[in-house]
């Protein structure tokens, strides 16, 4: 009786042990601790620059924010706070809505005692997954590695007031007491000015430019119908977010429509259906797209990049680019778009950059960028 | 089959279709055709809206019924004496039957006309027009009555449009059908544009709101601040010399060593302006829409 209480007692040590360490390390899943602070001593010892990064960004994944900090390198120039935000996002930005999906490391460089990995991070979003590549400088600091995390150089901004002439354009629906005729308001006119479909390694995209051309601000939604030989519609797509849909007076918007998974070859005909409403609009915030450029990324891809300057007094919350590429007949040979995962404070300025396809990027003669934006609190 | 039988027969079938609302022309020429004993007259045209009567011939009791549009009625009157119609019943235009049964049926049928023209309906075509655009504006003038049937012969329609004092147009048009319509040229000024329809006493009124066209002869002047461009639009008119509305977008590109910045910039109190970080030599152009300004080509030490 004396040895089965000993066995079970021993037994229970042993898989109350084993769970405790096996929830570190669980490579799916949230067992154990969805955020503040790990057990001490049940994260595995970062041996390795690899195993550091893949600590911290568990921690980061599971928001133990005390633990990513804590496991950060001396040398590191950053408070926990900004540390936080940095991961987390601040002002409504795209990142405070992200979660760390999942990520893939390559060792850059190493010696004894410095190394860089290369992380390429996946986040989910509400737009959709996206990517980030970073790469992590790491410091061996008594036997183990740590992550150098380098203090961020953020714009400050003296309070000010800015003035702003504020444009704005509202609707005034009437009371349909008036006789038949005398208060029709015609939509804003707008035109495709450029179409192109192409065939891309996902399917068959369709592509181009649209402008309002007239004096009002126009809600605009691009629709394109794939046609067979026979007639029939193969399929039926919208622009979605590929385009921005509020456009001022004059103001061009490159559109992109994907049909994933459909050859071009058995498209005859492409039917083009542009609609347009009257909307409420305002001409402010302005951002200027500033030093853009196509050059190379860390992984040898082409990419635009630049960098957003809010000229406005207000927040933009969630940035989102849409640019437009020429070939050297000025025909749209590519659209492609992408979201600023931070928010754009007002007077200040932030990175962006957006993939042009490895085949389209030699032919690639100049580009046309256009800054869509959503704020919280305005439709 | 007797005469009698067969009047029998057709009298409950034509009573029955009645009922039912159908087969109205086949029921009465079916009893017109087989009974003499009563007879009723009915002027060929009548007016919407207006009393009228109805004689009828022979002696004793009959069955009155009157079908038409927007109305289906049935009266005990005797016969050989005139049968009022009420005038709420004649409101719409169209062909009316009247039948009167006793021992057999007989009808009419007469046409209401609509009365005089008492409203003008008025579509005009485009609400906003850039000037200067040729057959851009187009109006449609249909005349009703004061019931709402259409007035197919109503007369000549005067169409005028006045852009402030001026008098764009002044056209007399004969309505076909009931409907009158004209196209026409843009003004020349922006602002609004009254477009006027006349029939008789009757008149529309419609405005259009005449806008500057695309933006013409867009020139940029600008200067160096300590961070970078300051570039501004002259006052941005149109061809005719129309200002273009506020908050028309304008863009700037500036081509500099670092690459390429673009500022979309709305018009504001006619000018657009914008605020570019460029340094060294540095080239300024700018569009707006699918028109093209100047370039603007400046040095490093400018």
């Amino acid at each position: 009786m004396k040895t089965i209480l000993t066995i079970i007692v021993v037994a229970t040590v042993v898989l109350v042990a084993v769970g405790l360490l096996g929830a570190g390390q669980t490579k799916t899943g949230t067992i154990g601790f969805a955020s503040g602070a790990v057990l001490p001593g049940l994260t595995t010892k970062a041996d390795t620059p690899e195993q550091a990064v893949t600590n911290l960004l568990k921690d980061v994944q599971k928001r133990r924010w005390n633990a990513a900090y804590e496991a950060l390198s001396k040398t590191s120039g950053v408070d926990e706070q900004t540390f936080r935000e940095e991961w987390q996002g601040s002002n409504g930005s795209l990142r405070t809505f992200s979660n760390l999906e999942g990520s893939e490391l390559r060792p850059v460089h190493a010696t004894n005692d410095d190394a860089q990995i290369r992380a390429r991070l996946r986040w989910t979003t509400p737009v959709g997954p996206t990517e980030d590549v970073r790469d992590f400088h790491l410091h061996r600091e008594s036997g183990i590695w740590k992550v150098v995390w380098p203090k961020q150089q953020v714009e400050s901004v003296p309070a000010q007031v800015v003035p702003v002439t504020y444009l704005r354009w509202d609707l005034v629906t009437g009371d349909g007491k008036d006789e038949w005729g005398a208060r029709n308001i015609d939509p804003p006119h707008v035109r495709i000015v450029s179409m192109n479909a192409v065939n891309s390694a996902e399917g068959s995209v369709v592509m181009g430019e649209v402008v309002n051309e007239d004096t009002v601000p126009a809600f605009v939604n691009v629709n394109a119908t794939l046609v067979d030989g026979a007639g029939n519609a193969v399929d039926d797509e919208n622009s979605f977010d590929k385009i921005d849909h509020v456009l001022l007076p004059k103001q061009i918007t490159p559109y992109r429509i994907d049909f994933p998974g459909i050859d071009l070859g058995k498209v005859k005909n492409v039917r083009m259906d542009i609609k347009a409403s009257l909307v409420p609009a305002s001409a402010d915030p302005v951002i200027g797209v500033m030093d853009q450029k196509i050059e190379a990324d860390v992984q040898g891809r082409s990419v635009l990049r630049g960098e957003l300057l809010n000229q406005s007094g207000q927040t933009v919350n969630i940035p989102h680019v849409i640019v437009s590429f020429y070939d050297n007949n000025g025909k749209v040979i590519w659209v492609s778009d992408g979201y600023v995962d931070r928010a754009l404070q007002p007077e200040t300025s932030e990175p962006f950059s957006v993939d042009i396809p490895r085949t389209l990027a030699g032919k690639v003669q100049s580009f046309h960028v256009v800054v869509n934006q959503y704020s919280l609190g305005k439709s | 089959m007797s005469w009698s039988t067969n009047t029998v027969w057709a009298n409950r079938r034509m009573r029955r279709l009645l009922r039912n609302g159908s087969g109205i022309v086949a029921t009465l020429s079916l009893a017109g055709g087989m009974c003499a004993a009563q007879d009723l007259r009915a002027p060929s045209a009548m007016t919407a809206g207006e009393a009228a009567t109805i004689s009828t011939t022979g002696s004793g009791k009959a069955t009155f019924y009157l079908v038409g549009p927007g109305v289906a009625n049935k009266s005990d009157i005797s016969l050989g004496s005139e049968i009022s119609l009420r005038a709420q019943d004649l409101r719409d235009s169209g062909q009316y039957f009247a039948t009167l049964c006793s021992d057999s049926c007989h009808s009419a049928s007469f046409f209401v006309m609509p009365a005089k023209p008492a409203n003008l309906a008025f579509l005009v075509h485009p609400s906003r027009v850039p000037v200067a655009a040729s057959d851009a504006v187009s109006g449609v003038a249909i005349a009703f009555d004061q019931f709402g049937n259409l007035v197919r012969d109503p007369g000549t329609v005067n169409f005028q449009l006045t852009a402030g004092k001026a008098s764009l147009l002044s056209r007399a048009v004969t309505a076909h059908d009931g409907i009158a319509w004209f196209r026409a040229t843009s003004g020349k000024s922006a602002g609004p544009l009254q477009v006027v329809a006349s029939l008789g006493d009757l008149s529309a009124r419609r405005n259009v709101q005449e806008v500057a066209s695309e933006p013409c002869n867009l020139r940029i002047t600008g200067q160096r601040t300590k961070d970078g461009l300051m570039v501004e639009t002259e006052p941005v008119h149109d061809c005719a010399g129309n200002p273009v509305p506020d908050g028309t977008i304008v863009s700037f590109t500036a081509t500099d060593a670092s690459g390429k910045s673009t500022v979309d910039a709305p018009i504001k109190r006619g000018i657009a302006r914008a605020e570019i970080a460029a340094s060294g030599p540095v080239v300024v152009s700018v569009a707006s829409g699918v028109a093209m300004g100047n370039e603007l080509r400046m040095g490093g030490g400018q």
